[in-house]
């Protein structure tokens, strides 16, 4: 008994999926995004503009010093002035430039030493694996907001300072997402095909692992994002981040905290602390709202109809 | 003698705690080994003369080596001895500086009396939340709490602790903005003055939290047995109950130490915003005024809270084990 | 095999299920029937992707996430289940439907002893009291015949092995004396050994009982061993129904006999003396737990060699030894004479070259994110530098051998059936042009008719390019038809080699004849007959 009625190789059909050009993809996700993700989107282009054309966007200097401390609302002064007569709407667009563009450097940096550190874990295994995975349970032993205190207290704290000593510590978590998305692709089969082949470390690196974990990364990419830019946003309203002159939303609250008193009488003064408050909080919103999109779409978990 | 594995990793687990501690306290202690120059002359001020910074210097124990000092700081620390704080030295040579410890002591009581305020009123509320979302996947309810939550856990706590402020005390004066408590504050009248703290801490902790228990319920609905226990016919309260319950003790007790670690962090903040008398705005203090003394001891007790928190959240992952109660 | 034949127990008409994926319904059951009398019982069989596990889950009115229960009537005794509330449907599962799943180890709760879960459905829907339960499940335990049936329950499910496990899901079915049982595939995970004892024990609790049953697999041979009758689905929908003994003997769609086809390839077993690698000797371990002990195994120039076993056999770990991933402790590996460097990173780009692996699970294989074309090219432009045009040629030339065209090219793994997959990986291997391919249950995860043809494939590979196999299976007919050489291996030791000739004529040693004989055979009947020596090669083994 034989098997064959015209059966060829070519016509074996399963479960395959249809295909479709990356771009195609991309605006069938985008069309069935939640309002929230769409909502987020918009939100987070709209400070990037702000961030990358403050110049030419905010109608005072950002250090520039005006005779009216402490101006009400309206006027010349959108938002009114702060203790030494800055105006504080040119204030919140340069703090958007400083703010982001610090938040955004530091990730990356994150990323950099976290993921570097991480994929030669899982790669080499063994003695490496374990000794760096030790040094990143130490250094997450201590709370990072504590870390970033007592490093800030010895180093100063200056842009340079900042931005290495939370790249540094928010490293540790990307290591361990790295390492733990890596490990799942190194046990594949096709990686030790490729150790079987004689592939070099770097070529296995960045041909078949990166390019299957990337969906995970850019999640955490935004999480990072996010939780550095708290990070620093706090630290700054502690007094122990960005310095003043420059202008950063974090500070920016603590400087004009005191106004809140006076809500009772005037209200749009005692929300002026709010406002960079609010900047920060809607950013922060806006990204997790997107990554939370993003990895219901990639971790194919689908709920009950 | 063959130890039943449940104590077995145990005591291995808090072997590792206690290398973790030491590791850190290394990690702490070699902070000041870093210091830039003299920080000496700084700490004492410029028209501090020779000798009386060469005394400081000697008290200090800086022309020790380094090995020598970190033993008898680690000793110290093991008797109650923090060494003295920083602030209080005059240039003149006069020392009215205080020991570390007189200085914790009672911040560290008023951070605790917050924590454990926030964390009797969050914990409970939030893994029912949790508990609940996670069993009416989907349902209104779901995602009203989900995108509420995520607002919330975005959000610093300084802008939670203000929008308070300003609605519950600067434009409704219910309650104090400023949380003046002292030691002999009365313990009513310390709750009445600690509630908009405590609320603050206990909203973002909330939201994290039953977030992570959501997640974690839905996986563990998701298991095989679980769908064997519906396909018995079982009610759906007899599966929860008894099939998944016994099973979530791990997950869940992870994502409640995760987050009263988070808690630790969080009341520095909080602390600073309401001017609480505890131990977070005392390090911030401190930091501002490079009086390292004080930070190395309030950055040690607050990664030991945290491994202690970890170590006791490891604990009873491994004392709820049916694999580890009931070996082979 | 039953007393009532006459009343009609379930009778499912027109069902439509379906499932959600890609953003879409699909459809997976397409409008099928299906009828079972009281004390029948019924075998589903179909490939993969088929539709039986789910039309099985849909006899008890269940539909898994993901899946629904669009159209259709389901009627178990008297009642159109479609039109049920969840909660009467509850009553009937566990009670009177009762559903055995393919992983014991997954559906055992961990956290609650075998006895308690096995009496929870009867005490909870109010059948029997709990001391009554218990009695009764230690009886069902013996008639199971696990070991130590008074106590066993009172262990937890990890405590217990894979076979028992799932004859104690059965205890647990079983428990509540239900009218209906499904089985969904409950033996496809077990080694052939510890499969025959389980599929005896369940037919003795349907007989016994008069339980009616649906029994799913894709095996042949063991649905001929349960079923009265049997039904064939393809792509969710009927092909064919009949009783056993018809369906065996004068199946009457094409598309039945291609599955009742038993290897059409036949092949006599050659040795040769000039040996391309040889194994020797060896002795290896992960840490400090021995998985080979003093293992030696020739392999003749263009020759196959399979090297059969269940699972901790040890098998796949010569292989692993070979390739240089696991260095034994002790002997040596020659290859071409020569002895080869313990580890991986030791041997040369020629050495590896020269001996290539092809995986069992195609999915893994592969990198996703690769096309067929970069998946083949690399290992061209890696060993032989040619690049470009010369590569692409060379490409193309390997998908002419593996029977593609040049369409495949520019495909991604997750666009490919299984066979087309598993011939990529093929492909690859035969792009370093190597002398040796070691394949690793390379048909394990294929159905029937794809497993054909890729044999087919590395046989007439093997005749036209002279390359030399280890094939690694625990599947005998495959071993039967493909083999010049066999080495059966058991808890890491080489219990016999030689030809297939001798191997597969008696006399054997006792673990080689308690093999052959646990393997199933298409004939009615079978198990009743076998399953009593069974017992004596069992104790023959010691």
């Amino acid at each position: 008994m034989s098997t064959s009625e015209g059966y060829t190789a070519k016509d074996e059909v399963g479960q395959v999926r249809v295909r479709r050009t990356w771009a195609q993809r991309t605006w069938i996700d985008l069309k069935k995004a939640p309002p929230t993700a769409w909502l987020g989107m918009i939100v987070i282009t709209a400070y990037l503009i702000v961030a990358l054309f403050a110049p030419l966007i905010a109608p005072y200097g950002e250090a520039e010093i005006t005779p009216n401390s402490y101006a009400p609302w309206g006027g010349d002064h959108m938002f009114g002035t702060d203790q030494i007569g800055r105006d504080i709407l040119s204030r919140l667009i340069f703090g958007a430039r400083n703010t982001i563009g610090i938040a955004l450097a530091t990730t990356f940096l994150a990323f950099l030493i976290g993921g570097g550190f991480a994929l030669v874990a899982a790669i080499s295994r063994g003695w490496t694996d374990q000794f760096l995975s030790r040094v990143v349970d130490v250094l997450m032993a201590i709370p990072s907001l504590i870390f970033a205190l007592m490093l800030l207290s010895i180093f100063g704290s200056n842009v340079t300072s900042l931005i290495v000593i939370i790249a540094v510590l928010d490293s540790t978590r990307v290591f361990r997402l790295t390492r733990a998305v890596a490990m799942n692709v190194v046990v594949m089969e096709y990686v030790e095909a490729a150790k079987l082949r004689g592939e070099g470390l770097g070529w296995i690196m960045r041909r078949e692992i990166l390019p299957n974990i990337m969906p995970p990364l850019v999640a955490e990419f935004g999480l990072r994002f996010s939780f550095v830019f708290l990070t620093i946003a706090a630290l700054s309203f502690l007094g122990v981040g960005i310095q003043p002159p420059t202008a950063d939303w974090g500070s920016m609250v603590r400087e004009n905290a005191s106004l809140i008193q006076f809500a009772q009488f005037d209200l749009r003064a005692g929300i002026t602390p709010l406002l960079p408050a609010s900047a920060i909080a809607i950013l922060t919103i806006a990204v997790n709202f997107v990554v939370d999109w993003f990895l219901m779409k990639t971790s194919g978990l689908h709920d009950e109809h | 003698m063959t130890v039943h594995p449940v104590i077995r990793t145990v005591l291995q687990r808090l072997a590792l705690g206690v290398m973790t501690l030491f590791f850190v306290s290394l990690v702490i202690f070699s902070g000041v080994e870093m210091l830039p120059g003299d920080f000496t002359q700084a700490v004492l001020g410029q028209q501090a003369t020779e000798e009386t910074v060469a005394a400081f210097r000697r008290e200090l124990g800086l022309d020790q080596p380094s090995y020598v000092r970190y033993f008898n700081w680690v000793g110290g620390v093991i008797t109650g001895d923090f060494g003295t704080s920083f602030s209080g030295r005059a240039s003149s040579g006069v020392d009215r500086s205080r020991d570390v410890v007189d200085l914790i002591g009672p911040r560290l009581w008023n951070t605790m009396f917050l924590a454990s305020m926030t964390a009797l009123v969050a914990v409970p509320l939030a893994l029912f939340l949790g508990i609940t979302a996670a069993l009416y996947r989907n349902s209104i309810y779901d995602r009203v709490v989900n995108a509420t939550t995520l607002a919330t856990i975005s959000t610093p706590e300084f802008f939670v602790a203000y929008i308070l402020i300003l609605f519950l005390a600067a434009l409704n004066p219910i309650f104090p903005s400023l949380a003046n408590i002292s030691p002999d504050t009365a313990l009513g009248e310390r709750i009445y003055r600690s509630t908009l703290p405590a609320m603050t801490l206990s909203l973002v902790i909330i939201a994290h939290m039953m977030r992570m228990t959501r997640a974690a319920i839905i996986n563990l609905l998701a298991s095989p047995y679980i769908e064997m226990a519906r396909l018995k016919g079982l009610s759906s309260s007899r599966v929860i109950l008894y099939h998944a319950l016994p099973n979530a003790w791990a997950p869940i007790v992870n994502v409640v130490a995760f987050n009263l670690a988070y808690l630790v962090v969080g009341v520095v903040v909080v602390e600073v915003v309401f001017v609480y008398p505890g131990i977070g705005q005392l390090m911030v203090d401190a930091v501002t005024s490079r009086d390292i003394p004080v930070v190395q001891a309030c950055a040690l007790i607050f990664a030991a809270t945290y491994i202690v928190l970890n170590l006791l959240a490891d604990i009873i992952s491994i004392v709820t084990n049916p694999r580890l109660l009931h070996p082979r | 095999m039953s007393t009532d034949k006459n009343d009609v127990l379930l009778n499912i008409k027109d069902m439509v299920i379906d499932g959600f994926s890609d953003e879409k319904w699909h459809e997976i059951i397409k409008g099928v029937d299906l009828t079972l009398k009281k004390g029948e019982v019924l075998g589903l069989i179909g490939e993969s992707g088929a539709g039986k596990s789910t039309l099985g889950l849909a006899a008890m009115g269940f539909a898994r996430p993901g899946c629904r229960l669009t159209s259709g009537e389901i009627w178990f005794d008297g009642v159109d289940l479609m039109k049920q509330s969840e909660s009467a449907k509850q009553k009937l599962r566990g009670a009177r439907i009762a559903y055995v799943a393919q992983s014991a180890a997954a559906a055992f709760n961990p956290a609650h002893t075998l006895m308690d879960q096995t009496i929870e459905a009867g005490v909870r829907h109010g059948l029997v009291t709990a001391d009554e339960a218990r009695e009764d499940a230690k009886k069902l335990f013996a008639a199971m015949d696990l070991p130590d049936p008074n106590n066993i329950g009172d262990r937890y499910p990890h405590q217990v092995s894979g076979g028992q496990l799932q004859r104690a899901m059965t205890a647990m079915a079983m428990a509540s004396r239900p009218d209906l049982i499904i089985f969904d595939e409950p033996t496809t995970a077990l080694d052939v050994t510890t499969q025959v004892n389980v599929l005896a024990a369940m037919r003795n609790a349907v007989e016994q009982f008069g339980t009616a049953a649906i029994y799913i697999t894709h095996d042949l041979a063991v649905v001929a061993q349960m079923a009265d009758r049997i039904k064939v689905l393809r792509y969710g929908v009927e092909v064919e129904e009949a009783d056993t003994q018809t369906m065996l003997s004068d199946p009457k769609e094409a598309y039945t006999r291609s599955l009742w086809s038993v290897r059409s390839i036949e092949k006599e077993g050659h040795s040769v003396d000039d040996k391309i690698l040889e194994i020797k000797g060896i002795t290896a371990a992960y840490g400090k737990i021995p998985v080979l002990k003093n293992v030696s195994i020739p392999v003749s120039r263009g020759k196959t060699v399979s090297i059969v076993g269940e699972s901790g056999s040890g098998k796949s770990t010569a292989a692993r030894v070979i390739t240089g991933l696991l260095p034994q402790m002790e002997g040596e590996v020659l290859f071409n004479g020569k002895p080869l460097p313990l580890r991986l990173k030791d041997r040369s780009r020629d050495q590896l070259q020269r001996i290539q692996m092809i995986y069992q699970s195609a999915d893994t294989a592969m990198n996703p994110r690769q096309t067929v074309g970069e998946i083949i090219g690399r290992p061209v432009e890696f060993y032989t530098g040619k690049s470009g045009k010369a590569a692409q040629l060379r490409v193309k030339e390997l998908l002419e051998m593996i029977e593609l065209d040049e369409s495949f090219l520019d495909r991604y793994p997750g666009e490919l059936s299984g066979g087309q997959k598993q011939r990529i990986c093929i492909a690859r291997a035969l792009a370093a042009e190597p002398e040796l391919i070691i394949c690793d249950e390379v048909t394990s995860a294929l159905d029937q008719i794809v497993q054909e043809g890729i044999l087919k494939l590395l046989m007439n590979l093997q005749e036209t390019l002279g390359v030399s196999y280890i094939f690694i299976t625990h599947d005998i007919a495959t071993v039967r038809a493909i083999s010049d050489e066999v080495v059966v291996m058991y808890q890491g030791e080489v219990i016999e080699q030689g030809s297939k000739e001798e191997i597969f004529q008696p006399p054997h040693p006792a673990y080689t004849e308690l093999l052959l004989a646990s393997v199933p055979e298409m004939e009615v009947g079978w198990l009743e007959r076998t399953i009593d020596t069974l017992g004596e090669k069992r104790a023959a083994m010691g």
